[in-house]
C-alpha cells in the first residue's frame, strides 16, 4: 500500500458531478409560494410606465425547492472546511468555530433588527456593542476601539486614514509609509488608497525587523510604519519596542496589523509595545467563521491620540444608556453603510464570554505550542530558513526540493490526497517557495502527528516518485485546473446554449 | 477548556518535544518588559448554557422584526427568508472553509460565486459581475473609485437621491485621494434633478435607483448626461428586490451597477454583515475590484472554477491593485444565490409585485386620512414619503405603543419635506397590520 493509502485520511466516498443550477431549471418550477394578495393587485405598467417596467428576469433558473437543496448540499461536498480537519493556512487563524456562537447570532433580537431603528429600541445590541469594544480595548492595550469596519483590510483602510487625518491637523502633509518586505499585500493596497508612497523595509537575516532598518528609512516625510507582529514568519518583532521609539521620535505613527493576535492573546498587548493603531480580525482571534471568504469583521483600535479621528458612529454609555453618537468632528467619517458586519461581533462577544480571561490566554499557549511542535518535527525533513522560536506559524522553505523538479505548487496539491488543506504557499515574498503553516490550538497532538507523517511522505515521494506529486491532486472531484485559461479568456458567467452575447 | 483538546499529560509531552520546560519559555522571544504579567480584566469564562442566557437577555432588550410589524426599511429590508437559505448557510462546508485559493478542494464555494455572478449580471443587465463587496455603501465607494481609474478624471458628480451613508462613505473612501465630489439636489416630485455640475472634468455620476426617498429616478436620463461629457453612470440600488420589476439599469446606459443585496435572504442584522455587489461591462473588467470566478478546466478536460484575474488584486499587484479588499461576502453571497435560486425568475417577479401591490395600498390609505399626505409625486416602488400631522416623532412614538416600527423619521435628512416618515412595506406587511398603522401614524388627526 502507498503512504496516501496508509497515512491520509480521505478515502474515495460518494463522489458527486452536479451542474449549474441553471442547468437544472425546468420552465414551470418554483422554489417558493405566495399566500393570496391581501390587498388589490397593483398594475406596474399603468403605476410606473411601460418604460420602467422590465419585461423579462433573464439568468434566474426554475427550479423546486428540493432542486435547491439538493444542489447547494451537493455541490458543499467539494468544499473542505475547519469541521472536516486541520486547515493549516498560515496568518489565517482558522480555528474551530463554535456552534454556540451560530446560535446567538441567529437570535431574533440580534438577526431581526434594523440599523436605524431607534437607539431606545436597540439598548441589548448597543450594550452588547459597547462592552465588546472595551474588552477588545482589554485585549489589546489599545484605549478606544471601533467595531465598524468589515473585514481586515477596512480596518487597516481605517488605521491609514487616522494616521494622514493626525497629520494634517497637525499641518503637516507627509507622503510616506514603510511597509516591511515581510507584510500582506493588503498593507501597500490600502496605503495607496491614500495616496501614501511605499518604503519597503527589509528584515534582517533573523527574519525581524532591525531599528537600524527603520531609522534609516525614517525621516520627517514618514507619516508612519506598518508592522505586523508576530510577523508573517511567526517571529515575534522582539525590536519593537525601541522601532517604535524610532518612528514616534520623528513625529510618525505605529500601525499593527493584528492578523497574528492569537498568537499573543493574555501574554503581551501590542498596545503595551508602542503601537498607535491597530486591526483586530475577528474571523481569525475570535473563532467568527470564514465563511468561504467572508464576512468577516475587522474592528480598528487606537491610542488616545487618535480617538478623534475615529469612524462614526461610536456606542457611547451614560449611565446605563446606550446611544449612537455622531459629535466627532476630527472623524475621517464613516467607513460603513451602517454599524460594520453585527453579526460577526456578536459571535466574537460569545466566543469571548466563553473563554475568559485564562481561557483566550490558553489559546495563545496551545497555538504557539502547536506551531512549534509542529517545526521540531518537520525540521528532521524540511528545509527550515528562520530557524527559531516560533509563535503561531512557523515557514518551510523548497530548498530541500531542489533538483527533484517538484515545487511547493506539487507539495501543497499532493497534501490533498492525504486528506489536507495546504498551508499558505508562495508567502512571505521572503522565503522561496514557502510554506506557511499555522496549527492554532484546535489541533490535537494526534493531528499534528498525522499532518507531519504526511509531510515527511511527501518529502519522500518527491524523491521516489515526483511525478505523483506533479499530478496530484489525484482524490478530488476535479484534478489541477487551468488557472492560465480562465484569465486568458475569461468566462465569467453561465451563458444559455447559443446564446453568445 | 471545550474549544482546546490537549490534556495536562500532551503538553508536558509537546513541551519536551521543543525543548521548552515551560509554557511561559515559549514566548521567550518576547521581551519580558512587553509581557502583560497580568491575567486580563475581562469575565470569567462562562459555560454554554451560562452564554445562551446571557446573550438571549440581551436580545430580548431589542425591538425586531418578529415581535414588531416593520415598516423601516431606508437600505435595509425586512423580507422574509425561506427556511432552506439559512440551512444551506449552515452547511459546515460552506461557513468553516476560507476564500477558495485551492480551487480542486474549493469548486462548492467557486461554483456558487460562478452562479450568483450570472444571476447578478441578468438582474442589473450588466456583463460582468464580481463576488461581491462588504456592503453597498463600499461598493458604491469602490465603482466611484473604478470610475476614476478608468476616465483618469478627478471630479464624482452625486444625485440628491443618493443614500446620506453612502455618501458619507464615498467621501471617507475618496478623501484620501484629493477628489472633488459634487453634490446634486431634489426637484419638487422627489427625483433627483440632474446636476449642472455634470461636465468634463466629471469621472461618473452616481445616482441611486430607487432614490433614497423611494422615488423612480429616470435613469436613461443621466446616463444620457453623463455619457454627453465621456462621464460614466453608476447606478446604486440599495432595494434590491426592485430589480425584478424595474427595466434593469444596464438596459438604460449604466456603466456600473452596485449596491446592496441584503433583501435576497439576508437577515437585517442591525446593519450586517450584508452583501455588496458590483457589475460592470465586459471592456471595463480589468478595473474591477474585488474577486471574480472564472470557468476553466482541469487536466482531464473537466468543467471547474477558479478564483481568476488575480493579477487586478492586491495579493499580487499590492500597492498597484484596484482595490485593498482581500475577502468577498462569502456566505452571505451563497445565502443570496440560493434565496434567488428558490424564487427563480417567476417567483422573484411575482415577490416584487406584492411589495408594490403593498406599498400601493399604504398610499391609498394614506391620500383617504386625514392628517396624512404623500408630498412626493413621483412613482415608487415598496418605500416612500408619508407626511404626518404633527411630528414625525409623535406619529413614531404613537406607532411603537402599537407594536409597529412605522418608519424612519426625515426631520434629520430631508427637513425640507416638514413632519415626514419614510415608510417601506414589504410582503411581511398583512393589511390588517398596514390599517393600524395609518391609524398610528394619523393619530387624533383620522
Amino acid at each position: 500500500m502507498s503512504d496516501v493509502e496508509t497515512l491520509g485520511h480521505a478515502t474515495r466516498g460518494l463522489a458527486w458531478e452536479e451542474p449549474l443550477i441553471f442547468e437544472r431549471s425546468r420552465p414551470g418550477r418554483t422554489g417558493v409560494g405566495f399566500d393570496p394578495l391581501d390587498v388589490p393587485e397593483a398594475d406596474a405598467v399603468a403605476l410606473l410606465g411601460e418604460d420602467a417596467v422590465r419585461d423579462d428576469l433573464p439568468l434566474l433558473p426554475e427550479v423546486s425547492e428540493v432542486d435547491v437543496v439538493r444542489h447547494f448540499t451537493r455541490i458543499s461536498t467539494w468544499n473542505y472546511a475547519v469541521d472536516l480537519g486541520l486547515y493549516p493556512l498560515g496568518s489565517c487563524t482558522m480555528k474551530y468555530n463554535p456552534r454556540i456562537n451560530e446560535r446567538v447570532a441567529r437570535l431574533a433580537g440580534f438577526a431581526e433588527t434594523h440599523p436605524m431603528q431607534p437607539d431606545s429600541l436597540s439598548q441589548g445590541l448597543l450594550r452588547l456593542m459597547h462592552a465588546l469594544g472595551e474588552q477588545l480595548a482589554e485585549i489589546s492595550g489599545m484605549d478606544r476601539v471601533s467595531l465598524q469596519p468589515a473585514a481586515g483590510a477596512q480596518g487597516e483602510l481605517a488605521g491609514i486614514m487616522m494616521i494622514r487625518a493626525y497629520h494634517e491637523r497637525r499641518g503637516e502633509r507627509r507622503s510616506k509609509l514603510l511597509i516591511p518586505d515581510s507584510a500582506h499585500g493588503t498593507n501597500p493596497a490600502s496605503a495607496a488608497l491614500n495616496d501614501f508612497e511605499c518604503i519597503a523595509v527589509p528584515s534582517g537575516p533573523d527574519g525581524v525587523l532591525h531599528p537600524e532598518a527603520v531609522a534609516e528609512r525614517m525621516s520627517a516625510d514618514v507619516a508612519g510604519l506598518m508592522l505586523t507582529n508576530p510577523n508573517t514568519l511567526g517571529l515575534f518583532e522582539e525590536h519593537v519596542a525601541r522601532i517604535c521609539e524610532i518612528v514616534h521620535e520623528q513625529g510618525g505613527l505605529v500601525y499593527g496589523d493584528g492578523a497574528n493576535l492569537n498568537a499573543l492573546l493574555g501574554v503581551a498587548r501590542p498596545g503595551d509595545m508602542g503601537i498607535d493603531v491597530m486591526h483586530f480580525n475577528l474571523h481569525k482571534t475570535f473563532s467568527t467563521p470564514h465563511g468561504g471568504g467572508g464576512p468577516g469583521a475587522g474592528p480598528v483600535g487606537v491610542k488616545n491620540i487618535l480617538a478623534p479621528y475615529l469612524p462614526v458612529p461610536a456606542v457611547r454609555k451614560r449611565g446605563d444608556t446606550y446611544s449612537l453618537d455622531y459629535e466627532f468632528p476630527h472623524s475621517i467619517g464613516r467607513l460603513h453603510g451602517n454599524h460594520g458586519n453585527v453579526g460577526m461581533l456578536v459571535r466574537a462577544f460569545a466566543y469571548i464570554r466563553a473563554l475568559g480571561p485564562d481561557g483566550l490566554k490558553r489559546c495563545a499557549e496551545m497555538a504557539v505550542l502547536n506551531a512549534n511542535y509542529l517545526l521540531a518535527r518537520l525540521r528532521e525533513t524540511w528545509d527550515v530558513p528562520y530557524d527559531r522560536p516560533v509563535m503561531h506559524e512557523c515557514v518551510l522553505s523548497d530548498a530541500r526540493l531542489e533538483g527533484s523538479g517538484v515545487t511547493t505548487l506539487d507539495v501543497a496539491k499532493r497534501l490533498i490526497d492525504y486528506g489536507y488543506h495546504p498551508p499558505t504557499i508562495y508567502f512571505p515574498l521572503v522565503v522561496h517557495g514557502a510554506l506557511m503553516i499555522e496549527p492554532t490550538e484546535s489541533e490535537s497532538l494526534e493531528s499534528l502527528d498525522r499532518f507531519v507523517d504526511a509531510l515527511t511522505a511527501i518529502e519522500r515521494e518527491a524523491r521516489e516518485n515526483p511525478d505523483l506529486l506533479r499530478t496530484a491532486p489525484h482524490r478530488t472531484p476535479r484534478s489541477r485546473l487551468d488557472e492560465t485559461r480562465a484569465a486568458r479568456r475569461p468566462i465569467l458567467r453561465w451563458q444559455p446554449e447559443g446564446d453568445d452575447a | 477548556m471545550r474549544y482546546i483538546p490537549h490534556t495536562d499529560d500532551e503538553i508536558t509531552r509537546m513541551l519536551e518535544a521543543v525543548n521548552a520546560s515551560s509554557l511561559s519559555e515559549l514566548f521567550r522571544t518576547v521581551p519580558e518588559k512587553l509581557q502583560l504579567g497580568r491575567p486580563l480584566d475581562l469575565p470569567v469564562a462562562a459555560s454554554e448554557q451560562l452564554v445562551l442566557a446571557e446573550l438571549s437577555g440581551l436580545a430580548e432588550l431589542n425591538a425586531h422584526a418578529t415581535n414588531h410589524d416593520w415598516f423601516l426599511g431606508a437600505g435595509t429590508y425586512a423580507h422574509f427568508s425561506p427556511s432552506s437559505v439559512d440551512a444551506m448557510a449552515s452547511r459546515a462546508e460552506f461557513f468553516t472553509a476560507y476564500t477558495p485559493y485551492q480551487p480542486e478542494i474549493s469548486q462548492g464555494t467557486l461554483q456558487a460565486i460562478f452562479e450568483w455572478q450570472t444571476m447578478t449580471t441578468g438582474l442589473t443587465g450588466m456583463d460582468v459581475s464580481n463576488a461581491s463587496m462588504y456592503d453597498g455603501a463600499s461598493a458604491t465607494a469602490e465603482a466611484a473609485l473604478m470610475a476614476l481609474r478608468l476616465t483618469r478624471r478627478n471630479k464624482v458628480v452625486v444625485a440628491g437621491g443618493l443614500h446620506p451613508h453612502y455618501r458619507d462613505v464615498l467621501g471617507t473612501y475618496l478623501g484620501g485621494l484629493g477628489s472633488e465630489i459634487v453634490d446634486g439636489g431634489r426637484a419638487q416630485d422627489g427625483r433627483s434633478q440632474l446636476p449642472s455640475a455634470i461636465d468634463d472634468a466629471t469621472a461618473c455620476v452616481v445616482l441611486q435607483q430607487p432614490a433614497f426617498l423611494g422615488t423612480l429616478e429616470d435613469v436613461a436620463g443621466f446616463a444620457e448626461a453623463a455619457h454627453a461629457v465621456g462621464a460614466l453612470l453608476v447606478v446604486s440600488v440599495t432595494e434590491a428586490l426592485s430589480l425584478a420589476l424595474l427595466r434593469a439599469p444596464g438596459d438604460q446606459g449604466a456603466d456600473i451597477v452596485c449596491g446592496e443585496a441584503q433583501s435576497f435572504g439576508l437577515p437585517m442584522g442591525f446593519g450586517g454583515p450584508h452583501l455588496g455587489f458590483l457589475a460592470a461591462r465586459q471592456k471595463h473588467v480589468r478595473q474591477m475590484p474585488g474577486r471574480l470566478a472564472g470557468q476553466t478546466v482541469d487536466v482531464e478536460g473537466r468543467r471547474g472554477f477558479v478564483l481568476t484575474l488575480s493579477t487586478r488584486e492586491q495579493h499580487i499587484r499590492r500597492e498597484r491593485a484596484t482595490s485593498n479588499i482581500c475577502t468577498n461576502q462569502g456566505l452571505c453571497l451563497l445565502m443570496a444565490t440560493v434565496y434567488l435560486a428558490l424564487h427563480g425568475r417567476r417567483g422573484l417577479r411575482r415577490l416584487a409585485e406584492i411589495n408594490l401591490a403593498k406599498a400601493e395600498y399604504v398610499k391609498a390609505r394614506v391620500r383617504e386620512t386625514p392628517g396624512l399626505a404623500l408630498p412626493l409625486s413621483a412613482p415608487t416602488f415598496n418605500e416612500f414619503v408619508v407626511s404626518v400631522p404633527d411630528s414625525a416623532e409623535a406619529a413614531l412614538e404613537r406607532a411603537r405603543r402599537a407594536r409597529i416600527v412605522a418608519g424612519l423619521d426625515l426631520r434629520p435628512y430631508a427637513e425640507d419635506l416638514g413632519p415626514a416618515v419614510l415608510v417601506c412595506a414589504t410582503e411581511r406587511a398583512s393589511r390588517e397590520a398596514i390599517d393600524r398603522l395609518v391609524a398610528a401614524l394619523a393619530g387624533g388627526a383620522s
